[in-house]
């Protein structure tokens, strides 16, 4: 049965069945339609939902209430993403899990509010100081904007970490005909809570890519929560040790877990020479032009990337075997094109790697593509 | 657990750091001390009970009780005590920051105080900023010395409590550290269920002692020279944020979360190409509304559709376009840059045309008004609407989009009388329908 809906519904679906109950944003074009929607419908389920008096507030109350035990969600664009940088960093630092849209549009600063774009994609990679993997994933139509946004709370809660859901005004705005049945529900994964049996101490892991247990803030145990620099009992430190395990315990929270974290569709034709790769909502022009091309006799593979960071190395090396031309359509000027490149010259032969890009505010039509398709 | 409550706790403080971090005769000593005495008094459960602390030498203090601690960003300590408040309001909160938080995150403490949001703020105020080498901060008095104002400060200091009060706070206190009735000025804080404030002034014994010959009595001196009243300045019994945002939301309850709303199937339609359909008018003039219905039609006759729209964002004046793709397969593209249909409905829309128009060749078509038919050059097909003949000259939009749909062979028109009904009072889905039926007359 079909709907006709936005990303916006589509998001605020999947952050609702995900058991999202707290909200707090501030209003920014494009992402204004998911905050209007958590706002009213939070309080169906008990939740919390509030307008900040801006980004830095909304982002900082998410942090807050999600160390209560909230499953959180904030909504921004591009220039909102640059108010939340130096809590994202804080949301690392303290291992805090929070799910984060950024609605992309046409950058830098103010930009054009009503402009689609692909800009952010390195700016959420590096979004704050000190360099850390991040979690970025990429909805290119209406099922994946409900899905990816469970599985993002999901990571969110398994990594303790910040988890960006990076679309763009099209994917937000436009309004689609969709069969909202088919519509994939995933299990929420739940908070894992430290055992009141035991001694808490708050940030301590066996391995390094453990993620460590949580306990709420008013709950059963005296938790401590810093900004700074810490050790496993949440006490500023400089000693070399503990900050060493910290800093390489963030980056193997969620790099040796790598392979939890590849989201892509891989659509390979036997015979195909050229790869097209492509996400958001780019790669639904993507998939046009290798509808168009197939139908014309070519042969064309295409892969949709759906989780942006980190990079699904894997997947992208997998589907370039026996590739000679990749072709990177994206809405800006070839951020993503430099990883696939990348990965590409560790290969051997080594593809071509050619980018379309626009950044007029315009979406790359098929036809873009096609071109570039070749025989 | 349980005896915690009931047995006395005799300290908050963390018995295994005892000693504070701070410089011999710093204030935040004696504030701390106070705050423990105060929580000792009121006998909190520590495990309800959470320091939120900014940044600064005051924002180390968390780590020397043994209570909930949370440490955070440079002057934004209050957005997590508004969150930790918000999301469990049986939480105590109390925010520790300096002068320097004051700065730096006022909007937050602004908000916070016209919020309501039942969280204490102690300013730990030293006058300047400690752990950076004595800065002047908002309240360096006028002359004071710091570092970065060598030949006295130039600006007024802000009187943060009349700040607060004005805003809306329901509890403002101004002391100093040496104030010997500060444990209950801060028990009586804490109770308060609403925002709370107490602005403590202290001496930072590394720097602003030093620079300005400070001492204790130079302090009750400076802020009576300032004008700056203290003791408890404000007290009010309005409704904390918390728990009124539950009490107003509390019949929401158990509401259907965003209900699914599905378009079935009763038409046939005759498209067999995918179509580009643009309608392009001004504000006001019911496209986008009409867009959607043109779009819902569609999707009575089993067609797949998208809708994207374009207007100032000044919503209610310049032009209004809106794009509609119908098709029997599942739209992936979503860009019209060369329309099928392309319906101008009036003149503020024309400078956004151009390109598309260009593009548009004799497989396409153009819909236009009478008034522009003649200034736009086109390969297109030109029809032109003639709204002499319609009965009803009002809903433009409607009328013309109907009669497009009619002459391209959509769908039924049925479908799109349905379309335009749906959820409408029946006074306006009458007027709609009789503009659809003008639309007979109108090609």
């Amino acid at each position: 049965m079909r709907e006709f809906i936005d990303g916006a519904e589509a998001i605020a679906r999947g952050a609702l069945d995900a058991g999202c109950n707290f909200f707090a944003g501030y209003p920014i074009t494009p992402a204004t339609p998911i905050m209007l929607r958590m706002l009213r419908e939070l309080p169906k389920v008990g939740g919390i939902g509030i307008q900040g008096e801006d980004e830095i507030a909304s982002i900082g109350m998410c942090i807050g209430a999600a160390m209560t035990g909230a499953k959180t969600l904030t909504a921004t664009s591009g220039p909102g993403i640059s108010l939340y940088s130096e809590n994202i960093g804080m949301a690392i630092m303290g291992e805090v899990p929070l799910v984060i849209v950024d609605v992309m549009r046409l950058g830098p600063a103010t930009g054009g509010a009503t402009t689609v774009s692909q800009g952010d994609v390195q700016f959420l990679r590096w979004v704050t100081s000190g360099g850390f993997p991040i979690i970025a994933l990429c909805p290119s139509g209406l099922a994946d904007c409900y899905t990816l946004t469970q599985h993002a709370f999901n990571l969110a809660e398994k990594f303790r970490a910040p988890v960006f859901i990076a679309t763009d005004k099209e994917m937000m705005s436009a309004q689609q005909s969709v069969d909202t049945a088919t519509f994939e529900k995933i299990q929420p994964i739940n908070r894992v809570y430290a055992s009141s049996a035991e001694e808490f101490v708050p940030y301590k892991i066996q391995h390094l890519s453990d993620t460590p247990a949580f306990a709420p803030v008013g709950g059963e145990h005296l938790i401590r929560f810093t900004t700074s620099m810490h050790d496993e009992r949440g006490i500023i430190t400089k000693k070399p040790a503990s900050v060493d395990h910290k800093g390489r315990h963030l980056a193997a929270k969620i790099e040796a877990h790598r392979d939890e974290l590849e989201f892509v569709k891989h659509d390979p034709q036997d015979g195909a020479h050229t790869l097209i790769v492509s996400y958001g909502i780019t790669a639904r022009s993507m998939i046009q032009a290798a509808h168009n091309t197939r139908a014309n006799g070519k042969r064309v593979s295409t892969l949709i990337v759906q989780s942006l960071w980190p990079l699904p190395e894997k997947a992208l090396r997998d589907a370039m075997r026996g590739i000679t031309r990749v072709i990177v359509p994206e809405l800006n000027l070839g951020q993503y094109r430099l990883e696939i490149e990348r990965v590409a010259h560790a290969r051997d032969p080594r593809p071509v790697v050619i980018g379309i890009n626009r950044v007029d505010g315009e979406l790359i039509e098929p036809e873009e593509i096609e071109a570039e398709i070749g025989d | 657990m349980d005896t915690l409550t009931h047995s006395s706790i005799t300290t908050y403080r963390s018995l295994e750091r005892p000693k504070y971090p701070f410089c011999p005769g710093c204030g935040h000593t004696l504030t701390n001390d106070h705050l423990n005495a105060a929580l000792v008094q009121l006998q909190l459960d520590p495990r309800k009970t959470v320091v939120v602390t900014d940044i600064g030498c005051v924002g180390m203090s968390d780590q020397y009780f043994d209570v909930q601690a949370f440490h955070g960003l440079h002057g934004r300590a209050i957005t997590y005590a508004t969150g930790i408040k918000l999301a469990n309001p049986d939480l105590t909160v109390v925010v520790l920051m300096g002068d320097g938080g004051v700065g730096i995150g006022g909007a937050h403490l602004l908000n916070a105080a016209r919020r309501n949001i039942g969280i204490t703020v102690l300013v730990f105020n030293n006058l300047n900023f400690g752990m950076t080498g004595g800065q002047h901060s908002v309240t360096t008095p006028h002359g004071g010395r710091t570092a970065t104002t060598r030949g006295g400060n130039l600006e007024r200091p802000l009187d943060i409590c009349k700040t607060v009060a004005a805003a809306g706070a329901s509890y403002v206190y101004r002391g100093t550290a040496f104030d010997k009735d500060l444990p209950a000025r801060i028990a009586e804080a804490v109770q308060t269920p609403g925002f709370s404030l107490l602005d403590i002034w202290e001496l930072c014994t590394a720097y602003y002692v030093p620079n300005n010959n400070f001492s204790k009595g130079a302090l009750l001196q400076t802020m009576q020279g300032l004008g700056l009243a203290s003791g408890i300045l404000q007290r009010l019994d309005t409704p904390e944020l918390a728990r009124a945002y539950r009490e107003e939301y509390a019949e929401q309850r158990g509401k259907p979360v965003l209900p699914p709303s599905f378009i079935e199937k009763k038409y046939a339609s005759a498209l067999t190409a995918t179509t580009r359909v643009v309608l392009a008018g001004a504000a006001g003039g019911k496209v986008k509304s009409t867009a959607s219905a043109l779009a819902l039609g569609g999707m009575y006759a089993g067609l797949w559709a998208t809708q994207r729209d374009e207007y100032p964002v000044t919503v209610m004046t310049g032009s209004s376009i809106s794009e509609v793709i119908l098709s029997r397969d599942e739209i992936w593209f979503m860009g019209v840059a060369k329309p099928d249909l392309l319906a101008i409905l009036s003149p503020e829309c024309l400078s956004q045309m151009t390109s598309q128009l260009r593009a548009m060749d004799e497989t396409q078509t153009l819909y236009v008004v009478p008034e522009l038919a003649q200034q736009i050059q086109t390969r297109a097909h030109k029809i032109v609407f003639n709204f002499d003949r319609a009965p009803i000259k009002k809903s433009l939009a409607l009328t013309a989009t109907a009669a497009m749909v009619r002459h391209a062979n959509l769908f039924p028109l049925a479908a799109f009388r349905e379309a335009i009904s749906a959820g409408q009072p029946a006074e306006i889905a009458h007027e709609n329908l009789k503009a659809v039926d003008a639309s007979e007359f109108v090609i």
